[in-house]
């Protein structure tokens, strides 16, 4: 195994008395796309702030690179392409300066930087747009301009921050797919996001955390073979026929969850479930057969939705 | 790179920027101190030259306190709302710091390119003073050296200040309350011999006093004593030296606060 890009080890940080980040340890290997998925709040952020050196580190242990973050910080950010969670392009400057900016904050020439930004409103699709200032930019262009110029140095590490977030699903898409060429490309990849599919399509591994700590780590595969039965049975009730249903359902499927608007049965076997519904006499209004994702893998490890 | 390497970098994308909202600096940097020269210095000065009051054209002892005044009011102008845009509006500054370059970077960097504007803006008005007749030209451009510094003093401070604040809403306060009365009673006008005696003492711990003084004891190559303190030029030089300091100081230490919690 290659030695690891970011290794870290009972990493903490505390704002005042709060703790966003408790203690996690994990390994991010060349050439691999890792997932932290949690829900907003879980810590997410604050790992990727100390990962990107801006934001010093309470307690605990980091390389980045080899490097440590809080006496080498430029050293690293030098190799690191950061998309934050919030869009910070300079809204005063166009979509070819704003690439132009970057590269010169890298130190690159004027002859080294030209034609990267060329290619980069190639790979974001923006180069009809290379003279907008970026203020009139949708959001899923700006997103994209900031993937296009955290790529300006060429970087070792990306760190994308919910890269989707906020975005319409037209939009995601395209994103995703720009993300999966990085990911041919053979560019090592931070993501972190509080959508399961996106963790699924894009990351080879990944990290489940929760209020400041990681609760299961492996890759999409593993943790829903490891947490969730295979299928997953929905139902929804009319109003008030939920609280009946959940009497008789008891001992039918390997594990349920009762949510607010529906009830979910995890079983190794949808059909034979689907059956011993109709013998038991419910009679839900609607019935979703799927597969189990991240999110039902989520729901066991804490008991609570990604989503709210 | 060097700390010089990477505050140019980011002086860089300053310019760049600039490019596109110069039209907006021109009224106050240039329009506004020539108006001051023309009403207060030839058509007040008409009046005050007619009594008994001044040993010299009052146009000569005016021009140098608005140079001063001119480099105090880019200077802070610099030290506000573009760091609070920075931090907040433009955000151009979060991203900046996930580069090599970091706040001290951005702090030395707007400093420098403060620097450039200050110096254009100073020597276009002693140009303009000197066809008016306010000041002789060599003079007057040694002076533009003094009036940097006065500006990139109260640009240090005020960016140091800006950044304890949470939002731009005490920007115009400021501008209202500190700026303005110094920019009435620091000398730019008049003499501070005319201020009663306590206000006299205010006077001299104010930084813009120090900046008019300096600025006038050279424009004004053997002033009479009557229009200037006798304190000498090297105090006003280590007042607004140190005024630089430790707005430079405060200024990275609290920008490292703001933007690396």
């Amino acid at each position: 195994m290659a030695e690891s890009l970011v290794e870290a080890r009972g990493l903490t940080k505390e704002f005042g008395d709060f703790t966003a980040v408790d203690g996690i340890d994990f390994d991010i290997h060349p050439g691999e796309a890792f997932g932290f998925l949690g829900p907003n709040g879980a810590g997410k952020t604050s790992t990727m702030r100390m990962i990107t050196t801006v934001s010093p580190i309470t307690s605990g242990h980091m390389t980045v690179f080899g490097l440590d973050p809080t006496t080498q910080g430029r050293g690293i950010r030098q190799r690191l392409g950061v998309v934050p969670q919030e869009d910070n392009l300079d809204q005063e400057l166009t979509v070819s300066e704003n690439l132009y900016v970057f590269g010169r904050y890298h130190d690159m020439t004027k002859a080294e930087i030209l034609p990267k930004v060329e290619e980069l409103l190639e790979f974001a699709q923006l180069t009809d747009r290379a003279d907008a200032v970026v203020e009139h930019l949708s959001g899923g262009m700006k997103r994209r301009l900031t993937i296009a110029r955290a790529l300006i140095n060429n970087p070792d590490l990306v760190i994308l921050d919910e890269p989707t977030t906020g975005l319409d699903p037209q939009a995601r898409h395209l994103l995703w797919d720009r993300l999966y060429k990085l990911k041919r490309d053979g560019a090592t990849l931070i993501i972190t996001t509080h959508y399961m599919d996106e963790a699924e399509q894009l990351c080879d591994r990944l990290v489940v955390m929760d209020q400041g700590k990681i609760v299961a780590e492996g890759s999409p595969r593993e943790l829903i073979e490891r947490y969730a039965p295979r299928e997953v049975v929905e139902l929804r009730f009319q109003d008030g026929q939920q609280e009946d249903a959940v009497a008789r359902l008891d001992g039918l499927a390997a594990r349920s969850e009762i949510l607010a608007d529906r009830i979910m049965l995890y079983t190794d076997d949808a059909d034979d479930t689907q059956e011993g519904l109709g013998s038991r006499g419910v009679d839900p209004e609607q019935v979703l057969v799927r597969r189990s994702t991240l999110e039902d893998v989520f729901l066991r490890l804490t008991g609570r939705q990604l989503i709210d | 790179m060097t700390t010089l390497r990477r505050s140019l970098r980011f002086a860089e994308s300053e310019v760049i920027a600039y490019r596109r909202t110069w039209r907006g600096t021109i009224i106050s940097s240039f329009v506004n101190p020539v108006l001051f020269l023309a009403a207060m210095g030839s058509g007040l000065g008409a009046l005050v030259d007619n009594g008994p009051g001044l040993p010299i054209d009052y146009i000569l002892f005016l021009a140098p306190g608005l140079l001063a005044a001119t480099a105090m009011q880019n200077g802070a102008g610099d030290g506000s709302f573009p760091v609070m845009a920075g931090v907040l509006w433009r955000k151009n500054f979060h991203g900046t710091i996930t580069t090599p370059l970091g706040p001290e970077d951005i702090v030395w960097g707007r400093l420098l390119w403060g620097t450039a504007r200050l110096g254009f803006v100073l020597t276009v008005f002693a140009i303009i003073a000197y066809l008016f007749g306010a000041m002789d030209l060599g003079p007057g451009l040694v002076a533009v050296i003094p009036g940097i510094l006065t500006g990139l003093a109260f640009t240090a401070v005020i960016t140091a200040w800006t950044l304890t604040q949470e939002d731009g809403r005490s920007l115009s306060t400021l501008f209202r309350f500190a700026i303005v009365p110094l920019f009435l009673f620091s000398g730019t006008f008049f003499p501070i011999s005319q201020l009663p005696g306590f206000l006299q003492s205010v006077a001299y711990v104010t930084p813009l006093f120090h900046g008019v003084e300096l600025v006038r004891k050279i424009t004004l190559s053997d002033p009479d004593p009557s229009l200037v303190t006798t304190m000498p030029m090297w105090v006003h030089f280590c007042y607004l030296v140190v005024m630089f300091a430790i707005g430079i100081y405060l200024s990275i230490r609290f920008l490292h606060q703001k933007l690396r919690p």
